[in-house]
């Protein structure tokens, strides 16, 4: 056991469900995350990776079951209470906006608590922002656009990111460099909830990962053990 | 040249003056209406009532308060607006996330009811309301007569247009505004209010045509037909221009006053349908509107 396992979970997610309308796609997920830990969520195309991190964000239409962040339960809060609480979203589809510059967006989400990243040390960790800070948000690349939206939520203060398919469509050398940075990210202390297809990335950065499947999480596995579990991750993710 | 045409410049002068004072009005208008169907997603069909309101607050104020123009400036607006936010709290907050035909249908009937209201008590004929003293009288600029109303109702517009253009396009509220247009939920997961934005654009939207009402009440008389009346050409303006875009909102409105006093000059006949030729034909060529975004 770990020193962090037995504090106090920063997020802990249990029994939680969601729909979609008449479509039940989360069927009681639970899974603990400790302060400055990095765990994945794995699992096969609609395994409900993507609708856990809707659920814990409350953008879910409907969810059930318990979230609870620094011991404060959220289940019934609105989206815009949870943020306040100090979680943030990096959606799957970046959701970088067209109206607005880089700089524009870099900024627009308000600032929750003390301890955000300043704009400047943001810049150093993505020089390429700097560099095209006067753009159009949605005429950088695709990297340029993955790192924005992951440079947008490090300024508000809020510790646990949620980071959704960030290495989505990018070149190996882009995956790098977002690999690098969520090790930097670790080390200046952020708690990090990332949804992966790319099982050797999510390796290279993660301490623990969960399986998801059909809205479950099935089995969890410490980095430090995925050697020995290969054979059986290969089964759950189909590879 | 003028000669050439048979028309004096103080007739063309005359005309692009009343052109403008239109397209003063065009543009106010049209800009609200953009402000709202961008972030709300409302086509505001109570937008001509509630201009017509603006200026009625502004005569009941100095009717049965004595309150006077310059108050009634500001007041009335803010009371189009309060209003407007009583109307999306209790009703427009609940069509959101239906068809936009849901929403026309009700502020259609909304626009029915208030000017329904306002014809039942104040009938048709018209109510007078008095340039204010400050803005009486004239300039002679040498080849026109240049009425200090007019000029103000000019200016006015003009500095509320950029005011406008500028907090939605060069500011951090602004940005809330169009990133929330864009994509509301995800500004909503970043901490967000973003109904309460919802509810004070759509206060806003009904206050800047509040505005024009305060403006219009001492060039036409205050009627309750004047909104219903204006409410047609300024929807054929934002059809034009492109819902989409503030600042195509209001250089539409702005030109299509003066093409519409141009005609008046040229070709008189055709000046109350050559904003409607124009739609035909933008819509044609460039169905989305000359600054819209293609779909």
């Amino acid at each position: 056991m770990t020193e962090a396992a037995r504090t106090e979970p920063l997020l802990r997610v249990r029994g939680l469900e969601g729909w979609y309308g008449e479509s039940h796609v989360l069927h009681g997920i639970d899974f603990d995350v400790h302060e400055g830990e990095v765990v994945t969520l794995l699992g096969r195309n609609g395994a409900g990776k993507t609708s856990t991190l809707l659920g814990i964000m409350g953008i879910l239409p409907r969810r059930a079951g318990s979230v609870t962040f620094e011991g404060v339960e959220t289940i019934g809060m609105q989206p815009r209470q949870i943020a306040r609480q100090g979680i943030a979203i990096c959606p799957e589809e970046r959701g970088i906006f067209s109206s607005l510059s880089v700089e524009e967006n870099l900024m627009l989400p308000p600032r929750i608590k003390d301890g955000g990243l300043s704009v400047e040390r943001i810049y150093d960790l993505f020089p390429n922002l700097r560099e095209r800070r006067r753009s159009q948000g949605t005429k950088l690349s695709g990297g340029e656009q993955q790192m924005l939206a992951i440079a947008r939520i490090l300024r508000t203060g809020s510790r646990l990111l949620l980071l959704d398919e960030p290495t989505e469509g990018l070149a190996p050398v882009i995956v790098q460099q977002i690999g690098h940075t969520i090790g930097a990210l670790k080390s200046e202390g952020f708690t990090i909830v990332l949804v992966e297809q790319n099982f050797r990335f999510a390796a290279s950065v993660a301490d623990r990962h969960h399986v998801v499947e059909q809205g479950r999480v099935i089995d969890v596995i410490p980095n430090a053990e995925l050697d020995a579990n290969m054979d059986k991750l290969h089964g759950y993710l189909g590879v | 040249m003028f000669d050439l045409l048979g028309i004096s410049p103080q007739v063309l002068m005359g005309q692009l003056l009343l052109g403008l004072i239109n397209g003063s009005f065009y543009a106010v208008l049209s800009l609200g209406l953009a402000v709202i169907f961008g972030l709300l997603n409302i086509i505001n069909f109570a937008h001509g009532a509630l201009y017509m309101m603006g200026a009625f607050v502004a005569w009941m104020l100095l009717s049965y308060l004595g309150v006077g123009y310059w108050w009634a400036l500001i007041l009335s607006p803010l009371i189009v607006g309060v209003f407007g936010i009583v109307l999306e709290r209790t009703m427009l907050s609940r069509l959101y996330k239906l068809d936009h035909l849901y929403g026309l249908l009700l502020t259609f009937g909304l626009a029915l009811i208030i000017q329904g209201l306002f014809r039942n008590y104040y009938g048709i004929s018209g109510l007078p309301y008095q340039i204010p003293e400050a803005l009486s009288g004239g300039q002679n600029l040498g080849f026109m007569f240049l009425p200090n109303y007019r000029a103000w109702v000019v200016a006015a517009s003009a500095v509320v247009c950029f005011g406008t253009w500028f907090m939605i396009e060069k500011t951090r509220l602004g940005a809330y505004l169009r990133a929330a247009t864009e994509n509301p939920v995800l500004v909503g997961a970043f901490g967000i209010n973003v109904p309460l934005m919802i509810m004070l654009t759509y206060g806003f939207g009904v206050a800047l045509a509040g505005f024009a009402g305060v403006l219009a009440a001492p060039i036409y008389s205050v009627n309750p037909n004047m909104g219903a009346d204006l409410i047609i050409v300024v929807f054929a303006v934002v059809v034009i221009g492109g819902m989409g875009s503030i600042m195509g909102a209001i250089l539409t409105g702005y030109v299509l006053g003066l093409v519409e006093g141009l005609t008046r000059v040229f070709y008189p006949e055709g000046s109350a349908v050559v904003i409607f030729v124009i739609m035909a034909i933008v819509l044609l060529i460039k169905p989305e509107g000359l600054f819209g975004k293609a779909a």
